[in-house]
């Protein structure tokens, strides 16, 4: 795909910013001390606070804040010292408050920078706009029958962050490297479990239309898209949808659609007499939130090793090449394991093995590398195998696939089934002169000019020793002996 | 600043309060003199002045991460209208 649409009169643009929805790891609620916690009983996690009973104050969560100034370091982005709790109006029923509690003209995050992956091995810088710090609605659940709604307040107040990009963004693909790469550094800072399945990081995407050099054009929002597939899908479809409005003389109406991944299509979500005026004003039972400059910076210190810092690492220490290293760092369980696999090794053998093999092997299982049969020491012992000769690269494919089948060490594989590479050229150079003795046409031939037949000699050679002799031995060999 | 019927019906409608059309005209009169008795305050230079955002000199309270409320379904669900296994039922809020 690229970053134009070809349309019936000429190219068009797509222009597409993301507000992505992060829930916050903490234990209690952001401003009631109601457990987060998911899949439990309807309503059993809920506080007078969170169900908006009359008299009840909110207290701000100390860890939720801590989380949010984290996570706009980690975004590279300016901490605001003073940010203010505003109340945004409307009326639903999994939101008792009438209001949720968020940050409208004061966030608590400003102006930063995610820079994205492409699977050219190219980065790209996504602008960030803001931050900020607000609760969660409860569940609303419409098909347990067909004349009500079933509301769960469980949800209801936990805390998100809602991480809102610049228009940078300009095709599908980089929309969805950008929604992996603010995934893996969430998950890098534990600020945010990513987990899109369960709904803790869910996407609104805006997608307007342009010929390319003008303008923006007005946009659509497409709310709740809930995974990077459906969010490029989603795009591609609405892009589609608008150029052919445009190119049929009509204009576009800013409006919030649905994307319905069944179908594949976006739809209108609400009538438009439903707009929404949100009324925002500040919340008086909260007071404005004052960071210590100084809490700031020790945050700032003891942030770990993000996902770009780590790649350049694997870049200059392991010789690997950019995309690569992107690929191995972004779940950073995979880039630990990674890590282990290569210390002491050669780095660009490791990720081979890594990413080829094991990635390979426990795709096709549905494990993640937590869970992988093979131990990274154990696959560092298979390279160790490799190099000191005791088995061909070859060989070591087969004791691999033993190793997943049944998590044992390659060294008990390698002398158990008798793999141990012949080296000895006493016995090489035995079953090399069988070979030649009982081929004595060809070798006539190879004699004549036709250097294309030693490959046929290779192969019986490893063939009469089940692949057990060592290659460069082989060659070294049938060269001599070949010359005659 | 001057509040028309149409204003009067839109706030109503944002509030979900049901105002009756013979209430409008005088609904409209007494929230533009509210609005304008307020507005005496604009002629306070304030230009200088940071906002008050509170009478007490205090800084926002925070709350250590956890768990402290919650297990507390039947009150929670009290007053509710209906309810069924353990969800508030309200009337279908989608078409």
């Amino acid at each position: 795909m690229s970053a134009i649409v070809e349309g019936r009169t000429g190219p068009f643009e797509m222009v597409i910013g993301l507000e992505v929805h992060a829930q916050v790891i903490s234990k209690a609620k952001l401003f009631s001390g109601a457990s987060t916690a998911f899949g439990a009983e309807p309503n059993t996690q809920v506080s007078f606070i969170d169900a908006g009973m009359p008299g009840m104050l909110p207290v701000i969560n100390g860890l939720c804040v801590e989380q949010a100034v984290k996570t706009g370091l980690a975004l590279n982005a300016q901490i605001n010292l003073v940010s203010v709790f505003d109340r945004k109006n409307y009326f639903y029923p999994d939101l008792p408050l009438g209001y949720q509690i968020s940050q409208f003209t004061k966030p608590i995050v400003g102006k930063g920078i995610v820079t994205i992956d492409l699977p050219d091995g190219s980065t790209k810088d996504i602008g960030i706009t803001r931050l900020h710090l607000e609760m969660d609605a409860g569940k609303s659940i419409h098909d347990i029958r067909p004349d009500a709604t079933h509301v769960d307040l469980n949800r209801a107040g936990v805390a998100l962050m809602e991480i809102v990009s610049e228009p940078d963004i300009r095709t599908p693909e980089e929309a969805g490297a950008y929604v992996k790469k603010l995934r893996s550094l969430l998950r890098y800072i534990d600020t945010c479990d990513g987990n899109m399945d369960e709904g803790s990081m869910r996407c609104d995407v805006n997608v307007s239309v342009r010929r390319p050099g003008e303008g923006f054009g007005t946009r659509c929002e497409i709310k709740n898209v809930n995974s990077v597939r459906f969010v490029m899908r989603a795009i591609e479809y609405e892009a589609a949808r608008q150029v052919g409005i445009i190119e049929a003389g009509g204009t576009i109406d800013q409006e919030t659609r649905l994307f319905d991944s069944q179908k594949g299509e976006t739809r209108p979500m609400r009538s438009k007499e439903e707009a929404h005026d949100y009324r925002y004003f500040p919340d008086p039972d909260l007071l404005p939130l004052r960071l210590d400059p100084a809490w700031v910076a020790r945050i700032k210190a003891a942030l770990p090793e993000l996902p770009d810092a780590r790649k350049e690492r694997f870049v200059r220490d392991f010789g690997l090449s950019p995309y690569d290293a992107s690929v191995l760092v972004a779940e950073k369980e995979n880039a630990a394991f990674f890590e282990t696999v290569a210390k002491g090794r050669d780095g660009k053998m490791a990720a081979n093995w890594v990413m080829t093999e094991l990635f390979g092997a426990l795709n096709k299982k549905g494990l993640d590398v937590t869970r992988s049969p093979v131990k990274a020491e154990a696959l560092g012992g298979l390279i160790d195998r490799i190099k000191d000769n005791t088995i061909s690269g070859r060989i070591a494919k087969e004791v691999f696939e033993i190793m997943v089948e049944t998590g044992r060490d390659a060294d008990a594989i390698i002398e158990e089934k008798g793999l141990r590479q012949v080296t000895d050229t006493g016995a090489i150079e035995a079953e090399v002169d069988k070979v030649i003795a009982a081929n004595a046409d060809k070798v006539a031939q190879i004699r004549a000019g036709k250097e294309a037949l030693k490959g046929w000699f290779v192969g019986q050679v490893m063939k009469a020793t089940q692949g057990k002799a060592n290659p460069a031995a082989v060659n070294q060999i049938l060269d001599k002996k070949l010359k005659g | 600043m001057a509040i028309d019927r149409a204003t009067v019906l839109k706030i109503a409608r944002l509030a979900r309060i049901e105002v009756r059309p013979e209430e409008c005209d005088h609904l409209a009169k007494e929230i533009s003199g509210i609005l304008a008795w307020v507005e005496q305050l604009g002629e306070v230079d304030t230009r200088n002045v940071e906002p008050m955002t509170s009478v007490v000199a205090m800084e926002l309270p925070r709350r250590a991460d956890e768990v402290t409320d919650g297990n507390i379904r039947d009150a929670i669900l009290a007053n509710a209208p209906e309810v069924e296994g353990g969800f508030f039922v309200v009337p279908k809020v989608v078409e």
